[in-house]
């Protein structure tokens, strides 16, 4: 009973996809995406009488021993303008980062029971995560701009940059989310190796030091080449204060700034790209 | 999108296969030690060439024995995994319902439940939360709308899931066994649900293993076995293949127990001992209602005056549902010299109920005592195939009759 010689595709309707990355409806992936990072960020809520507090204690509590470490036993922030702010801000965009990837490392296998059960655009996995993770961000940064104005900051026109550069991070940290959780499936042993890259892009990025500290130009101009670090260069130079150095200053050159900018575009690339040759396989080999 | 004549579903020669790797190569450290080895695998073809379709508004089951491929079959229909092989069409809305509350969260009260679960089985955040209370009402669990869901009683949660399923309003509905969770009453209501879905127009595609309701609910049915199509077509037929499929493969008990269950002088020896269908065929499973025989083959060893013959039919718990010997013939059957061998065939109609059931044949001496020349407990076993309506050992056949008399009215006025 073979309908291979019946007349294609007309009459028989819509034909049936396996599961894909985006599912050819972009509608779906939203709303998904959507409803997994609102459940999600509502449970940590629910968990705990404090919810909101938590939300925001982790990056103040690291901001507070770096703040302690760095002014009082090493005085790295001296010669600064708003140091205290600056980092707080470093903080903040790397533990957006931090959560952003770590989480979506193992998220795949988390969600299980829905990837084995239900058809759905496979992506709105690891993006939820980045979404629940922007939530966090946007709680954060506004305690950063409480911190700015209070300790004399003042309100600029450049701080029209902030979506540009949060949309660049966002995109950065979605890429190497699609790519982690995608690997994660076939190789175990990314989340460990993920958890020390995270280390390295902690010290590699100007967070709890100015970039002026580093005086070897040519390093200097090295470690901006990290897309990462180029982002909270230029975000203490829009939104902090015009005496931190830019990120086009930093690197040696606004032509420079393509490099950093290429890899965020490489890496989106290639862990989309990724992700969507590996989703129809998701559910089998979780 | 909906265009009248096209089938519902349409599945084209479709071809599943798993690589099961031998040796799972799950870190990168074992890959880089040996980057070129390859990594043995097996294919396991779950789905092998299988071709339907299901016309809309038809209730159609996959059938088959664990392992057979089915629950792989409905996921690929649904979208969860990617053929290999084949095309696939669908026609209207489709959503699947693997599991009862996919999705639910017991940290969170019902109503977000239901708004996840609901979005989750395709509808749109709006929609679902304009179901909302259709849902709740349909559950019964207003008053409960705010509980947790980990305080929920499981009955509760099943109610919820299910009326969930049932307002998402799908034109095509992929069910996997859903139903096995909750009670008798519960799965009734289901079923009572699909069949209103279905007169309204909605076609369902059903995972089960329980024939029963396969037959009662279902138009038709497609039977699987290792990834492939035994049997397509009406269920109740289906049903009889599927359990013939289903107790042929079970070995009965081993060669060394069933020795150690013999007793005997070792005059005569029972030889071999069989069933047989209406035909005469040889069979390991026959149809209930139908005529069938028990055979045995015997021998004698040494010279034997008026033996019995027999054979008792045990069902799977042990009930003796029949005893049958030569006594009916008459106590003397004469003599039998050393070598002889003899055919004993015991014709009866099988009333039974579906199940497995034990034949013992033996031989004995005439006499009061139990004096055993061969018996063999459990020698011989036959599957009965079919489904049962009631829960009686055997399904004697029986006449009904009822008569209703004239009312009396005077009688009836009194008591009312």
């Amino acid at each position: 009973m073979s309908v291979t010689d019946a007349t294609p595709a007309a009459p028989l309707g819509r034909p049936i996809r396996g599961p894909s990355a985006v599912g050819g409806d972009w509608r779906r992936l939203l709303h998904l995406t959507r409803l997994l990072a609102v459940t999600d960020f509502r449970l940590r809520f629910f968990g705990s009488v404090l919810g909101y507090l938590w939300q925001v204690m982790h990056p103040l509590l690291l901001f507070g021993v770096l703040y302690v470490v760095f002014t009082e036993v090493v005085p790295f922030g001296d010669d600064v303008r708003f140091y205290a702010v600056a980092l707080l801000s470093g903080i903040v965009l790397f533990v957006f980062l931090s959560e952003a990837t770590s989480q979506s490392v193992q998220s795949l296998i988390e969600r299980e029971p829905i990837v084995r059960k239900i058809q759905f655009p496979r992506l709105a996995v690891p993006l939820s995560i980045v979404l629940t993770a922007l939530f966090r961000l946007g709680l954060n940064l506004m305690v950063v701009f409480v911190f700015l104005l209070i300790s004399g900051g003042s309100v600029r026109l450049s701080w029209l940059e902030l979506p540009l550069l949060v949309a660049l991070l966002i995109v950065l940290a979605a890429g190497l989310a699609a790519l982690l959780s995608a690997l994660f499936v076939h190789f175990r042993d990314v989340k460990p190796i993920w958890d020390v890259l995270l280390q390295v892009i902690f010290y590699a990025s100007p967070i709890f030091y100015p970039i002026t500290i580093v005086t070897s130009v040519r390093l200097r101009e090295i470690l901006m080449c990290n897309p990462f670090a180029a982002i909270i260069q230029q975000f203490r130079h829009a939104v902090i204060d015009p005496s931190h150095p830019s990120a086009a200053e930093a690197i040696g050159g606004g032509a420079r700034l393509l490099i950093p900018l290429g890899l965020i575009a490489l890496i989106a690339v290639v862990g989309f790209r990724y992700f969507d040759r590996k989703a129809p396989r998701i559910a089998e080999e979780l | 999108m909906n265009e009248p004549d096209a089938p519902a579903i349409v599945v084209d020669d479709v071809s599943k296969r798993f690589r099961i790797p031998g040796e799972r190569v799950t870190t990168i450290k074992e890959r880089a030690l040996h980057p070129l080895r390859s990594i043995p695998a097996h294919e396991l073809t779950a789905v092998d060439h299988v071709s339907f379709s299901v016309a809309p508004g038809e209730f159609f089951a996959l059938v088959g024995r664990n392992g057979s491929g089915k629950s792989t079959l409905l996921k690929c229909l649904a979208g969860i995994y990617a053929v290999d092989d084949g095309r696939m069409f669908a026609n209207g809305r489709m959503s699947t319902f693997i599991e009862l509350g996919v999705g639910f969260n017991m940290e969170l009260p019902a109503r977000e439940n239901v708004i996840i679960n609901a979005t989750m089985l395709g509808l749109s955040p709006r929609q679902a939360r304009e179901r909302l209370e259709t849902v709740l009402d349909f559950a019964e669990l207003e008053e409960f709308a705010d509980l947790r869901l980990k305080n929920y009683s499981s009955g509760m949660l099943v109610r919820l899931a299910f009326a969930v399923m049932i307002q998402v309003d799908a034109d095509i509905l992929l069910i996997d066994e859903v139903l096995a969770v909750g009670d008798a009453a519960f799965q009734q209501k289901c079923y009572d649900e699909f069949a209103r879905l279905r007169h309204e127009g909605r076609t369902v595609v059903l995972v089960t293993h329980d024939m029963v309701a396969a037959e009662r609910f279902c138009d038709r049915a497609l039977l699987l076995e290792h990834g492939q199509t035994v049997m397509m077509g009406d269920p109740r037929e289906v049903g009889l293949r599927y359990m013939e499929l289903n107790f042929a493969r079970e070995g009965g008990e081993d060669e060394a127990k069933r020795e150690a269950n013999r007793f005997g002088d070792g005059r005569g020896e029972i030889l071999e001992a069989w069933f047989e269908d209406g035909d005469s065929q040889r069979a390991a499973a026959l149809p209930a209602g139908g005529r069938c025989s028990f055979v045995a083959r015997a021998r004698f060893s040494e010279d034997v005056e008026d033996p019995i013959l027999g054979f008792a039919l045990q069902n799977a718990d042990r009930q003796t549902v029949l005893a049958a010997s030569t006594l009916a013939l008459g106590p003397q059957l004469g003599s039998f010299r050393a070598g002889e061998e003899v055919t004993l065939r015991i014709a009866f109609d099988n009333i039974f109920r579906p199940d497995r059931y034990y034949a013992t044949p033996a031989i004995a001496h005439a006499g009061t005592g139990f004096a055993w020349i061969d018996r063999r407990e459990r020698f011989a076993e036959v599957v009965v195939t079919g489904a049962s309506r009631t829960d009686a050992i055997v399904d004697l056949p029986y006449d009904v009759t009822l008569d209703r008399g004239i009312v009396d009215r005077a009688r009836s006025e009194v008591a009312g």
